[in-house]
């Protein structure tokens, strides 16, 4: 029973923080772009008068969005104009389940890993769901008997393809330092220290793979200066003959696709749920004190740390999202080909060959 | 011979060509404002700084943008001192109305000093155009567009008829 139900439980808790963060997303697009710009950002929606900094608009959003006519246009394919969203959420949202949150955790005899699947070739397994999300995007485009959605599928399928590969090249160098695919694993390396002292984090052995893998990522959440598929402003993308809540799974795809980014990014170069200088039993500091923690205490720690890892992140990607112009479709390929492709390749040789001589993890 | 001026592309440095530095220098400048902003949301939370605004926004209906002293807002009639409109009935506004939008109707006045009076001063806001030429031609000063009353909403293009009492007793600024 319990070997069925802690795995639901850990799942639904993954599900619930994620599907929030990402509604609580569109409040923080919201908000942050109109901070950055001087302005105070939607803040009228009320229940009762009380309107707390315009938290209910996601709420006001989600409800206009299942009231809203769902249109299948005239030509379309019914089926697969159904099933584009939902490919590409759902595969965006089974991506999360090999993230590790967390250590393990004993309550009551039985050990817990904090992750929904304790895979050992979870990175292989992320990439794989993110390069199945992109059938989604292009059955948009093909099902919608619309030839501006077709284009917005076709360039959101090349631009896919061209950052992929980059984006899985920017990784190896840490797969090579770490020797292993298993992200708990990686976190578990990522708990040593340099000197003593420096927390052996990956963005301390690949600062140039974490530039890179941050030029890539972004691209695979189609958000702007990558948003050559979607361009709300004046070209039209994919999505373009969707309404509702199907639109909104969309919307929300994008969003998990940052999450996930960010997830990434904290785990593979921010040491995970590492907190520094926090063992099993409490902080030892390289400085002599030391301060005694419980077990329980030290897995809140760590998931939390690994939240604020992810929210900084989610931070700054909303920073670049609203800093950047985008890409004309040429620099984009450009870029991606030219530019975070060979770089990530040296990038790749130099490691290896540091490696091969050096050994692993030093 | 057309003259034709050869326009110099602007040249990128190479510091701007290798597109990172210029790419953090952009952040950095976004961040620099939300880093400033929000901390001067919050301290206004406990009510500090106040003088230093946060955000260049004015919330509109409660708050209402400082407007020019000649810029052209609502349309009123001026009143003599019993309270009788200034107008004469004399038609010039009407006349000279560009979108024609003002509907006048003239009677008698029963001061013999006074030649006529509006018995209706109709302006249709759903066709004025706010060009200010009524205010020009009028020679008593009868008819001001200083109200400071900028929306025009209404729920029916009936609803944007203003009659003689509105236009004599204009709500002075914004319905709470």
């Amino acid at each position: 029973m319990s070997a069925l139900l802690v795995p639901t439980l850990l799942a639904a808790f993954v599900l619930f923080n994620v599907i929030n963060l990402a509604a609580f997303h569109t409040w923080l697009e919201r908000k942050q772009s109109a901070v950055m710009q001087d302005r105070i950002g939607a803040n009228r929606a009320s229940i009762f008068g009380l309107r707390l900094l315009g938290l209910f608009h996601p709420l006001a959003d989600t409800i206009k969005m299942f009231l809203k006519e769902d249109y299948v246009p005239p030509g379309g394919n019914k089926f697969l104009h159904t099933l584009a969203p939902c490919l590409s959420i759902f595969f965006i949202l089974i991506a999360f389940a090999a993230i590790p949150f967390g250590n393990t955790l004993t309550i009551g005899g039985t050990l817990i890993h904090l992750q929904v699947a304790n895979l050992n070739v979870a990175l292989v397994y992320i990439f794989a769901m993110m390069s199945m999300g992109v059938y989604g995007v292009v059955l948009a485009g093909f099902s919608s008997n619309n030839n501006y959605a077709l284009f917005g599928g076709l360039r959101a399928s090349s631009q896919m393809i061209s950052y992929e590969i980059s984006l899985g090249l920017t990784l190896m160098g840490l797969v090579i330092i770490f020797g292993t695919l298993d992200l708990q694993e990686m976190v578990h390396m990522q708990g040593k220290y340099f000197f003593g002292w420096i927390p052996a984090w990956g963005v301390f052995y690949q600062p140039l793979g974490l530039l890179l893998f941050l030029a890539a990522g972004l691209a695979e959440t189609k958000r702007t200066p990558y948003d050559v598929p979607e361009g709300e402003s004046e070209i039209v993308g994919y999505f373009v003959e969707y309404s509702g809540m199907k639109f909104g799974m969309f919307f929300f795809a994008d969003y998990l696709e940052t999450i996930l980014i960010a997830c990434l990014t904290a785990t593979l170069f921010f040491g995970g749920w590492q907190v520094p200088w926090l063992y099993d039993n409490g902080f030892i500091f390289p400085w002599g004190g030391a301060i005694g923690l419980s077990a329980l205490w030290v897995s809140v720690l760590q998931v939390i740390s690994f939240s604020v890892k992810v929210f900084f992140f989610c931070w700054l990607f909303m920073s670049i999202r609203w800093t950047l112009p985008r890409f004309r479709y040429d620099q984009l390929i450009d870029f991606g080909w030219k530019f975070v492709f060979p770089i990530a390749l040296a990038n790749l040789f130099v490691t290896a060959i540091l490696v091969l001589f050096l050994g692993a993890g030093s | 011979m057309i003259k034709v001026k050869i326009m110099e592309q602007p040249k990128m440095t190479w510091w701007e060509k290798i597109y990172f530095p210029e790419l953090v220098r952009g952040i950095w400048i976004t961040s620099w404002h939300f880093i400033r902003n929000i901390t001067l949301h919050t301290l206004h939370l406990f009510g500090l700084c106040k003088d230093m605004p946060a955000a260049v926004t004015f919330q509109y209906p409660e708050v209402q943008r400082p407007l020019a002293k000649r810029t052209r807002t609502r349309h009123r009639l001026t009143q003599r001192d019993d309270g009788s409109p200034r107008c004469v009935a004399c038609m010039m506004c009407e006349t000279v109305c560009p979108a024609r939008c003002i509907y006048i109707v003239a009677e008698e006045h029963p001061d013999p000093n006074i030649e006529k009076r509006p018995a209706k001063f109709d302006i249709d806001l759903g066709k004025c155009v706010y060009c200010g030429f009524c205010v020009e031609a009028c020679p008593e000063d009868a008819i001001r567009m200083d109200t400071k009353i900028i929306d025009t909403a209404a729920y029916s293009r009936q609803g944007m008829m203003l009659d003689m009492q509105e236009l004599l007793n204009p709500r002075t600024g914004i319905k709470k």
